[in-house]
């Protein structure tokens, strides 16, 4: 019988607290995300989840910090808008500050793959919000990130493209495993996408479910349903009241 | 069928012709943005002007000697053209203006560099800079008389003077403005200084830049003028002198003409390597 060791953690935290201007976000938060997981971090506005992200992204400096982290040496992060540089073509945002030999041929089959093959030399702006954001997502990919750190990636965009962007996202983290870390609103993406959910309360983690409905998932396996009234319950919302 | 088409298209025209000047219809349909100039209608103003001008020396209101006819100003460049009058003053001119321009440009761009995209050099530049925008260029004519004479090098260098404050300003800001989610991407991009530098801070400053350079142009023609006045034998501006001490107006305006044509077109070759240059931006008359 063969014994196999759980895979080691990517992403530790322990104790950490981040504040602005005295007030805190972030209060003492300890959690261990094993490599390859894909966990969604829900919870209300103000709640510290893009806190949180920011600071695994090492992008608070202004914050008053404490407490440590340990990430992956390659991250990569996917924002809320595109951000593509406009005066770069697509492709030359795709491989702007990468280090590898066969970059553009790589962005290349990447663009393929996200559907933007024919693309590749336009400007950024005659791109629709979408192409932008999965423009952004082969960016992100292209980096062969151990890590993927995404603040609501898709809340920008409209619901039809949301469930398509949903569905290319976990197709490609799918066959790469990069540890992910999606920041969300959205109780149905979390539920769609992650192997695990937390809902942060007050800067602190307040629960931790581990999903474990089979994929592709559908939003009416009993299963989906339960979770989702108790997410929503936990984040003030009671469902059925519409 | 047709029939039916035809009488929707009445009945629709019919309601129309009877509600008050479709004063409705007309407010959604307004815009918050001019639309685009088709081109050369830029032009209507300053046509309207020379027209009115013209009527107005024609009619005997205006004087020659108070002011030629745009005509006579016509007549008279194209003969200072065909005698090879006007071109060595045109050059000079010209010379003097661009040297300026280009040293200013060049200087400018190199400051707002240091300055803008490090500590020590804001420190030290910024400050200077700033008080040089406070001082007039004409209040530094006496100091570049007794440094420099009164030759070319005192005009080349107020022109410069001139031309640099606007170019170290307008790109200093630019740089300083830097949209600070584009140096997030930078971050998380790992782009090293150098490449941030080149592929995000410059690409950034370039609109800024070129309302920097078309200032710029506009100045050094400006500054020209003034300093023509002073002790000089070659020139756009010593023509227009001499022509005043002599009454003669015409020539004073082909040296006005000769003025708006430069700085009208030297502003189109910006505005085009401008276009070409932002062909990434699609917005309001970009």
């Amino acid at each position: 019988m063969t014994f196999q060791a759980p895979p080691p953690p990517a992403v530790v935290l322990t104790d950490l607290s981040r504040g602005f201007a005295g007030k805190t976000v972030l209060d003492h938060v300890s959690l261990q995300i094993p490599s390859g997981q894909f966990v969604a971090l829900l919870g209300e506005s103000g709640s510290g989840k893009t806190t949180l992200l920011r600071a695994l992204a090492d992008l608070d400096d202004e914050a008053e910090a404490s407490g440590t982290f340990e990430t992956p040496e390659s991250v990569s992060v996917l924002f809320q808008d595109a951000r593509l540089l406009p005066w770069l073509s697509v492709l030359d945002n795709l491989v702007l500050g990468l280090r590898r030999p066969d970059g553009r041929a790589a962005a290349r089959a990447l663009l393929e793959a996200v559907g933007l093959g024919d693309k590749a030399d336009v400007w950024p702006d005659t791109l629709s919000g979408g192409q932008k954001q999965r423009a952004a997502l082969a960016r992100s990919l292209l980096r062969e990130p151990a890590l993927l750190l995404a603040d609501e990636p898709f809340g920008a965009l409209d619901a039809l493209t949301r469930l398509r962007m949903q569905a290319l996202l976990h197709d490609l983290v799918r066959r790469r495993r990069p540890t992910v870390v999606l920041v969300t609103h959205d109780v149905d993406e979390a539920l769609l996408l992650a192997d695990r959910i937390l809902v942060l309360k007050d800067g602190q983690i307040a629960e931790d479910h581990v999903v474990r409905i089979a994929h592709p998932r559908a939003a009416h396996h009993p299963d989906f349903i339960a979770l989702r009234s108790r997410l929503l319950a936990s984040l003030g919302v009671v469902a059925g009241t519409v | 069928m047709t029939d039916l088409a035809v009488r929707t298209l009445d009945s629709r025209a019919a309601a129309q012709a009877a509600r008050p000047a479709s004063a409705r219809a007309r407010k959604s349909a307004r815009r918050l943005t001019p639309a685009r100039l088709p081109p050369g209608l830029r032009l209507l103003g300053p046509v309207l002007l020379l027209v009115g001008w013209e009527g107005a020396s024609r009619l005997g209101f205006l004087s020659p000697y108070t002011l030629a006819a745009p005509s006579t100003a016509l007549a008279t460049g194209y003969e200072m053209i065909a005698d090879g009058s006007l071109l060595p003053h045109l050059l000079a001119s010209a010379g003097r203006a661009y040297s300026g321009l280009v040293l200013g440009v060049v200087v400018g761009v190199l400051l707002a560099l240091a300055s803008g995209l490090t500590r020590s050099g804001e420190a030290l530049i910024d400050g200077l800079v700033q008080i040089k925008r406070a001082v007039p260029t004409l209040a530094l004519i006496p100091l570049a008389i007794i440094w420099l004479g009164i030759g070319e090098a005192m005009k080349v260098f107020l022109i410069f003077t001139a031309v640099l404050v606007p170019i170290y300003v307008n790109t200093h800001a630019a740089l300083r403005g830097i949209d600070i989610r584009h140096v997030e991407l930078a971050r998380t991009l790992g782009l090293t200084r150098g490449e941030f530098i080149a592929k995000v801070a410059l690409p950034g400053a370039l609109p800024g830049f070129f309302v920097a350079l078309r200032l710029a142009v506009a100045l050094c023609w400006t500054a020209l003028v003034v300093l023509e006045l002073v002790n000089t034998q070659t020139g756009i501006g010593y023509l227009m002198n001499r022509a005043r001490d002599w009454g003669q107006t015409d020539i004073i305006v082909v040296g006005i003409l000769i003025y708006a044509a430069l700085g009208l077109a030297s502003d189109a070759v910006v505005r085009a390597v401008e276009r070409r240059v932002l062909s990434y931006r699609r917005g309001l008359g970009a």
